[in-house]
């Protein structure tokens, strides 16, 4: 059984259509790299398969789960890092996944927060609040709250984004730590990542996927990646 | 940190979980201080200065009361608005959505500490009944019904400041329109409100309207009278409020 199935979805707001007929299935052990151009639909697609967003057409499933019919299982089995890293900022980095293990209702959340901490290496910072924080810190804040209770499931929205090459450099180790175990999405926009993270890549562009393959077959498309893309996604 | 450790049943802890960290949320910024020390402020200046408590010579708390719709109307809006333009505006309502919690739990937990918070203003007041119990013999039933009718005035309040921020990702809008709605249901039973709605409408459809508004129905408390219909009526807008707040965000 996969653990992230996306049924042929499809979104509209309004007369603009986001996302359409999109359609694909991740293993345990898979890392897909999700790659678009800005608005192609990225976002829009994981705010369905991670249950933000109600589907127009289609079905996400969530390690067996339906999204929509049975929410609340399926989003125990789901750590997702919206796009931005958004989190809670008057609280103190540790009160803040504390919240999280709580409301996630972990048999001993205060070890998860302990592990998690460490895990993300946030114990330097884990008594200050999230506003006071830089960005890399921030980002290591939304990516520890998706992975504190160790879900089969894994949808990252740009989780390197705007980290410099040291802090994209740590959150790729602590990704690649924990993949064997999981099936996760990665969206980004940077190609190098794919290379060195990714285990297959997906497409999207104009709310279509235009290429779901193995990463080696993606990246014998070309030398020049960025043509690669260019070209797919025209 | 492996799955298995996941109790099979959460039970009640993330919705305990939701409304600590609401709760709590409150007194994260000074505002939650400025909040308690202005409600108490004009709480008993009010009484004691233009109700003229004081003056009256009657051991009696129902020139206090007689302010609180004007209060919640201005004050419940100030302590909801955050509930869900903040989570709105610092994008966490999308981890609030994914989380697993239903939004109804999630509603409900918000509603409740904040009703809690508000319940902690009116708390503080309490100097306010031992002043009078030290300067004379009030009827302390009368007393604590007047209390628990300002606690039910508060919760309707707070439901339409629910529905208010749930409609916009800014605090300030979402007070606004929440206190303009909850000042239009003081309004409705005042003396010169009433005689311009009855120059338009006949005094008959008045008389009906003024059972909506919020200073009938918390007057019969005031007085010592506990009714089934006060108490429905504010538990009807409070969880009226709280409902289509709910439904409001789980349909964006």
């Amino acid at each position: 059984m996969p653990l992230i199935e996306a049924k042929n979805l499809s979104k509209s707001y309004g007369a603009i259509r986001a996302v359409h007929a999109v359609s694909f299935s991740v293993d345990r052990g898979e890392v897909v790299g999700f790659l678009g151009p800005n608005g192609a639909g990225k976002s829009t697609t994981m705010k369905m398969l991670t249950g933000h967003l109600r589907a127009d057409e289609g079905a996400a499933v969530i390690a067996g789960f339906d999204v929509a019919d049975q929410a609340v299982q399926a989003k125990q089995h789901l750590g997702y890092s919206p796009e931005g890293a958004p989190a809670y900022g008057e609280m103190t980095v540790r009160e803040f996944l504390r919240f999280a293990a709580d409301l996630r209702g972990l048999a001993d959340p205060a070890e998860s927060v302990r592990k998690t901490l460490d895990l993300c290496r946030l114990n330097e910072v884990a008594a200050q609040t999230i506003d006071t924080l830089s960005k890399g810190y921030r980002m290591r804040v939304g990516f520890a709250q998706a992975v504190i209770h160790d879900p089969e499931v894994l949808i990252l929205d740009e989780p390197t984004d705007g980290l410099d090459p040291n802090q994209k450099f740590e959150v790729r180790r602590i990704l690649k730590e924990m993949a064997a175990r999981k099936a996760v999405i990665v969206s980004t926009h940077i190609l190098e990542e794919v290379g060195e993270l990714c285990t297959r890549v997906i497409v999207i562009a104009k709310g279509e996927v235009r290429c779901d393959e193995s990463r080696d077959k993606f990246l014998a498309r070309g030398t020049d990646l960025n043509a690669v893309f260019r070209q797919l996604t025209a | 940190m492996s799955s298995s450790e996941k109790s099979p049943s959460p039970g009640l802890k993330p919705f305990t979980a939701m409304v600590r960290r609401e709760f709590a949320g409150y007194f994260r910024t000074p505002l939650a201080y400025v909040f308690l020390a202005v409600f108490n402020a004009f709480a008993v200046s009010l009484a004691f200065f233009v109700g003229g408590l004081y003056e009256s010579g009657i051991a009696s708390l129902d020139r206090f009361f007689l302010y609180h719709p004007w209060l919640w109307a201005f004050l419940a809006p100030a302590a909801g608005a955050r509930l869900w333009a903040e989570e709105r505006r610092q994008g966490t309502i999308e981890l609030l959505l994914t989380w697993p919690i239903t939004v109804w739990q999630a509603a409900l937990g918000k509603f409740l500490a904040a009703w809690l918070f508000l319940a902690c203003a009116l708390l503080m007041t309490v100097p306010v009944a031992l002043t009078v119990g030290w300067l004379g013999d009030p009827d302390w039933g009368v007393i604590i019904a007047g209390y628990t009718g300002s606690l039910l005035c508060a919760g309707a309040c707070l439901g339409i400041a629910a529905i208010a921020s749930a409609l916009t990702r800014s605090q300030v809008i979402a007070f606004v329109t929440g206190f303009l709605a909850c000042f239009l249901l003081v309004l409705v039973g005042y003396g010169v409100f009433d005689e311009l709605l009855a120059g338009l409408i006949g005094s008959a459809g008045v008389d009906e309207i003024r059972r909506l508004g919020l200073w009938r129905n918390l007057e019969p408390f005031t007085l010592g009278l506990v009714d089934v219909r006060p108490i429905a009526y504010f538990l009807s807008v409070a969880f009226a409020g709280l409902g289509l707040s709910t439904i409001i965000v789980e349909r964006r």
